[in-house]
């Protein structure tokens, strides 16, 4: 079998899967998601799915997750589940308005929008772009830019629903709003959702994500999360990827900030097959502040590729990205992370840092921290490392006479708490680090809160 | 340039000198007149404009002069170029020397003593008669000879910067030197080899104008007249005895006074 | 006035410095001159039979007609690359003269039959071909335009064993030597520039130590385009037998010319067991004038190995010149504690692109690397440090350090850091810092205040910047690349 002609294949049977059901999907949507389709596709189609040959995805060649014969869906199928039974969130002291999407679709526990009474939108976004259609031609496809990424235009392509957030002008949200996405079929599935975060100026918003498969299925998420941060406004925006080892996932997040804005993104990685996350931020005005961080732990055959492009398009503002990766078995691991500090975005500070732990001789990092600028009063920095637990202080907890298994996981823990202690919400900090404990220890060898516990899939 | 001048006229005579910096004013009308053969001590609490006036007596461009004037040796001080300032003979101690790293104190030295030279008329100064200007400045005050190879104040000890930027004056022999905060973070010996450098140095033909926080340092450098800036204005004048005064009743007798 | 850098550690200044300070006051590139000698040249283009041209012209063997006709179908089929963070032009390379040598009728025995306009040219360029700054202890080797045309010192070093003569001589006094090492670190499938030279490379040095010995001087190539739409592409081949050491020097200048000129040039460094080579270049072919217009562009393609253990490969570059430099001198480390380093020091201005930095390759065991890149961008330049670290399964214990620093003279360049780390193997450390910076401004105030100018300040802490790689270079090179830093800068700041 010719695996590259298959590859071929691969795009162009996406693109007629595009054209054979682009009747019902005009149909099933509204025009602010119809409008970018035809052209999105376009620039699908001359880009394709990317491989190695592609400088951002040189580590990932994205074409092997596609493979498998995935079912797709125009409309949502009804699976029906109680969320009682299937889904229990560990975080019981966690007060969350809670938004379940399943297998990519707004599902029904609550109503399909609500208006909070302080104001806040939350729910579909195929609902949302219907009653307020005016926020979505405001922000819909603004910042995931379809022309520079396959994936982006794959997904603005097909997009139906996804999750809807809204806060508007000077609202500060008490409860931390959870979309929980869940992934269950009866068969292997390609899922795409669309998100929107939308937080007006001098708003602030505090969101956590947790993506769970629930049976034991191949599934591919091809997600595009795009999110605006006025001036003045906050985000605090927690990641926690926690599927099986058959799921592949990539995601793509773009956060737009203003004015003197603070934004944080903290994606976790604990458990899945492929992955590839691609951060986008773009700091729009004079003092906006970010920090986009990551931590992964991956074992057996997984791969976790983590992208991250930060423009400093405005002068005065701030960036620190850390990622941390710790690689045990045969996994494998990618890190870019790309700083763009435009002419005249002066003042600029931008700090990037990678360290990555390899736990054995077949685990493998490959690394590609990046500065490209053009301001000359700026103060940019890089450091990447790639190494083992340090021995000395292996030695040093041993001669205080603990095991060196403990020590290795006290260290491997402090080693991922660097990333963890910057989680602002603190019952979701410490099940954080519990989990990342367990997962250290083996003890969580399958993806958490599943009651299926299904075993090894992949 | 005219150090002798058959009418005696002040070195430094500054004129309700005001400063400021984004927009807030630091110095507020200053007066002094400093003549050859003299030191001045400039006294104040922190924040009082005493580091400014030093900044901008050398021309720091970060500070904007609003109002006032500056003769210096019968020039406008204020319209020169801090480089001409320099070789004109006004040397600044800097309160936080700074670092230049890979660039060989030597090397340094010898463009500034040259540029000087070259500025004043006179022949570039060969290697060999440089090099032991180096050495016997160096011995002034009591600055290893390996520090001397080092990179401009590049992981030198806080002791040790402000001894390399009195050895930098005995290079450049400054008709008038302005030390700022030279004692601070000092200890006591390092305090009186400064000091020894500083009185070594001194003679009837040039000036010192010591600017510091206590009075420790004027225990070494006895100074002629002791000035108290406070909110950008020299509230007192007096000899060195204002300087013991102030030790004793402290800042707050200065705050209250005004 | 200009700075001057003196020896650190010793407080040593002699007489020369000072005229070195007086020499350094143009601002113009000074190397631009033409130099008026007949020159033989094939007609402009390349196909097969340009190819079998210049093999014949040079009197070469089947096999070397055979490598470069194989390397010139292999490049037909070749695209330019575009990773590079450069704007490349479009080069029409059928309207570039593949050949072009200084006319002579018979080989050169001695000094006094090379044409004296020839002689004129190298003195220019500070090259010492006299018997006089022979004594000087740097063996030469000059390559004007293609040609190879004069080798100084070799009987000296004949007798130690060693070659040191033109790449055309090698391949008829050494066949076996060229045969076994030519293609053997950089195939002629390599990249497009490397195919394009395995095809249709001119001349270049050849550099053979034998087994346990230490090279008592300096080797030095100048290389010089003269002639008008010529590419160069020369080619140099350096082999350091177990235990042998030798320090190789390579400089190069460039008239200057409106059109735009090709440097396309392969070096190959082999090291043997316990063997140290050391390559050092000071590259200032012609950038172009202020406008950007005229300037080399020089694509070359470095690389040495290390092939026995405890072997050690070093590069030193200042890159000043060319308007578009892409360039990477790399070690494959092969043999077990094998040492590759990497120094350079790249400036930018007007409208100069460079992508330049190395690639440390890690195979054997307990090998380790050092990269120290110091960029400089200024004008409207834009400056990027391209590195790759790749630690591979077997390379145990391997060791890495990367520090890439940029310096931003005025808001109108850019300056930029692609580092790939790929890492196979678990005992490896591998670390790379960067920080990108402008001169701070207490630091040209610092200096004002001594009484030097804001100008002269910058050169200063420029060259203070570059200090630690210029630290590597031989002390004749140091001085040289000190002016060129200089000159390069002048006018981009204040």
């Amino acid at each position: 079998m010719n695996v590259l002609l298959d590859k071929k294949i691969l795009d162009s049977q996406l693109t007629d899967w595009y054209f054979t059901n682009r009747d019902q999907l005009m149909a099933a949507s509204n025009s602010v998601f119809n409008s970018f389709r035809p052209e999105a596709m376009e620039c699908f189609r001359k880009m394709g799915i990317p491989d190695k040959s592609n400088e951002n995805y040189k580590y990932t060649d994205v074409r092997e997750v596609f493979l498998t014969p995935f079912n797709r869906y125009i409309e949502p199928r009804k699976i029906l589940f109680s969320v009682e039974d299937l889904f229990r969130c560990d975080i019981p002291e966690l007060d969350t308005e809670l938004v379940l999407l399943v297998n990519g679709w707004f599902y029904e526990n609550r109503p399909r929008l609500e208006v909070l009474p302080n104001g806040i939108i939350i729910g579909s976004m195929a609902e949302a772009a219907r009653q307020y259609p005016h926020i979505l031609e405001a922000h819909y496809s603004r910042y995931a830019d379809f022309r520079k990424d396959a994936l982006v235009a794959l997904n603005t392509g097909f997009a139906q629903d996804g999750t809807f957030i809204y806060i508007p002008k000077g609202v500060g949200q008490d409860r931390t709003i959870q979309v929980v996405n869940i992934l269950l079929s009866p068969e292997d599935l390609f899922v795409q959702h669309r998100n929107l975060v939308v937080i007006e100026d001098n708003a602030m918003a505090r969101v956590v994500v947790c993506d769970h498969s629930l049976s034991a299925h191949h599934f591919l998420t091809n997600s595009v999360t795009e999110i605006f941060v006025g001036q003045n406004a906050r985000l605090d925006y927690t990641k926690l990827q926690n599927e099986h080892n058959s799921s592949n996932q990539l995601s793509s997040s773009f956060v737009h900030q203003e004015k003197d804005s603070h934004a944080i993104f903290n994606t976790i990685t604990l458990h899945g097959g492929m992955i590839r996350n691609n951060v986008y931020t773009r700091l729009n005005g004079p003092g906006a502040e970010n920090h986009t961080l990551g931590l992964f732990l991956a074992d057996r055959n997984q791969h976790v590729d983590s992208y991250t492009y930060v423009d400093h398009a405005a002068p005065g503002c701030t960036s620190r990205q850390n990622f941390k990766g710790i690689l045990d078995e045969k996994a494998t691991g990618a890190f870019t992370g790309r700083i763009l500090v435009r002419p005249d975005a002066q003042k600029t500070l931008a700090y990037q840092a990678n360290n990555n732990i390899l736990l054995t001789s077949e685990a493998r990092m490959n690394t590609k921290p990046q500065l490209e600028i053009y301001a000359d009063d700026v103060k940019c920095s890089h450091g990447a490392t790639v190494g083992q637990l340090d021995e000395n202080a292996m030695f040093y907890l041993q001669t205080r006479g603990i095991a060196k298994r403990e020590a290795r996981l006290l260290l491997m823990g402090a080693f991922g708490h660097e990333i963890l202690k910057q989680v602002p919400v603190e019952p979701l900090r410490d099940r954080l680090n519990d989990l990342v404990d367990k997962r250290l220890k083996g003890e969580l060898s399958r993806c958490n809160s599943c009651p299926l516990q299904c075993q090894e899939t992949c | 340039m005219s150090a002798k001048s058959s009418i005696p006229q002040p070195m430094l005579e500054i004129r309700n000198l005001k400063a400021s910096i984004d927009g807030k004013e630091i110095l507020k009308g200053i007066n002094l007149t400093v003549n050859a053969g003299e030191v001045h001590a400039i006294m104040g609490p922190n924040g009082s404009g005493k580091s400014t006036l030093a900044a901008v007596l050398a021309g720091r461009e970060v500070f904007e002069v609003t109002g006032g004037e500056v003769t210096y040796c019968g020039q406008d001080l204020l319209s020169m170029a801090p480089e001409i300032r320099a070789r004109e003979g006004i040397f600044l101690g800097f309160q936080y020397p700074v670092e230049i790293p890979g660039v060989s104190m030597v090397n340094f030295m010898r463009t500034a003593v040259n540029e000087k030279r070259k500025y004043l008329g006179q022949p570039e100064m060969g290697a060999a008669d440089f090099l032991k200007l180096m050495r016997d400045r160096k011995a002034l005050v009591d600055l290893d000879t390996s520090l001397a190879n080092r990179s401009v104040n590049e992981g030198f000890s806080g002791g040790e910067k402000k001894r390399n930027e009195i050895f930098q004056m005995a290079m450049l022999e400054p008709k008038l030197a302005i030390l700022d905060e030279t004692d601070s973070g000092l200890d006591i010996d390092a305090l009186k080899t400064v000091a020894n450098g500083v009185n070594r140095l001194k003679n009837k033909e040039n000036a010192v104008i010591v600017i510091t926080h206590y009075q420790r340092l004027l225990d070494y450098i006895v100074p002629d007249f002791v000035h108290v800036l406070f909110d950008g204005r020299i509230v007192r004048s007096g000899d060195k005895r204002l300087a013991f005064e102030l030790e004793e009743k402290g800042y707050d007798w200065i705050r209250e006074a005004n | 006035m200009v700075p001057f850098i003196i020896a650190e550690s010793h407080e040593i200044m002699n007489a020369d410095q000072d005229q070195i300070i007086s020499q350094v006051t143009q601002t113009e590139y000074k190397y631009g001159f033409v130099t008026d000698v007949e020159s033989d040249a094939l007609p402009k283009g390349l196909n097969e039979d340009i190819v079998r041209q210049i093999s014949e012209i040079k009197g070469e063997p089947d096999w070397m007609l055979e490598f470069r006709l194989k390397a010139y179908r292999y490049w037909t089929t070749m695209k330019l690359p575009e990773w590079a963070h450069l704007k490349l032009p479009v080069i029409d390379y059928q309207d570039i003269i593949y050949y072009s040598a200084p006319r002579s009728r018979q080989p050169l025995g001695s000094l006094d039959e090379v044409d004296p306009e020839l002689i004129e040219t190298f003195n220019k360029l500070g090259i010492p071909l006299d018997e006089q700054k022979q004594l000087a202890g740097v063996a030469v080797d000059a390559v004007m335009d293609s040609i190879s045309v004069k080798t100084t010192f070799r009987d000296a070093l004949a007798g130690q064993g060693i070659i040191f003569c033109s790449f055309s001589e090698a391949v008829r006094e050494h066949p076996d030597l060229v045969k076994k090492y030519m293609g053997s670190v950089v195939p002629y499938r390599d990249n497009f520039f490397a195919s394009l030279n395995s095809a249709v490379f001119s001349d270049g040095s050849f550099v053979f130590i034998p087994k346990g010995v230490r090279c008592p001087m300096e080797l030095s190539t100048y290389f010089r385009i003269n002639a008008a739409n010529t590419g160069q592409f020369e080619r140099t081949l350096i082999i350091a037998e177990e235990g042998a050491y030798v320090s190789y020097l390579e400089g190069c200048t460039a008239p200057k010319r409106d059109k735009n000129q090709l440097h396309a040039a392969i070096v190959e460094i082999i090291a043997h067991t316990d063997a140290e080579v050391k390559y050092s270049t000071v590259q200032n072919w012609y950038p172009g004038d202020r406008e950007g217009k005229g300037g080399i562009y020089n694509f070359v393609t470095k690389r040495g190995i290390c092939m026995g253990d405890r072997s050690k490969i070093s590069w030193t570059q200042v890159e000043t010149g060319s308007a578009i430099t892409w360039k990477y001198p790399s070690c494959i480390l092969r043999g077990d504690h094998s040492v590759g380093e990497f120094y350079s020091v790249a400036v930018t201005n007007n409208h100069q692109q460079a992508d330049t930095g190395t690639k440390m390759i890690h195979l054997g065991k307990n090998t380790r690397s050092i990269i120290v890149s110091k960029g400089i961008s200024a004008g409207l330049s834009n400056n990027s440090y391209r590195g790759l670290v790749r630690v591979s399964k077997n390379a145990d214990h391997a060791r890495n350090f990367s520090q890439c620093d940029s310096l931003l003279l005025g808001d109108r360049c850019g300056a930029h850091t692609f580092p790939y780390i790929e890492v196979d193997n678990q005992s490896a450390v591998v670390e790379h810092e960067a920080t990108t910076s402008k001169i701070g401004e207490d630091q040209i105030f610092y200096c004002n205040q001594r009484g030097i100018d804001t100008e002269t300040a910058v050169g200063l802490i420029v060259n203070g910047y570059a200090r630690e790689v210029l630290n590597k270079l031989p002390m004749e090179f140091a001085v040289e690349a000190q002016k060129l830093l200089q000159i390069t800068l002048e006018g981009s700041v204040g």
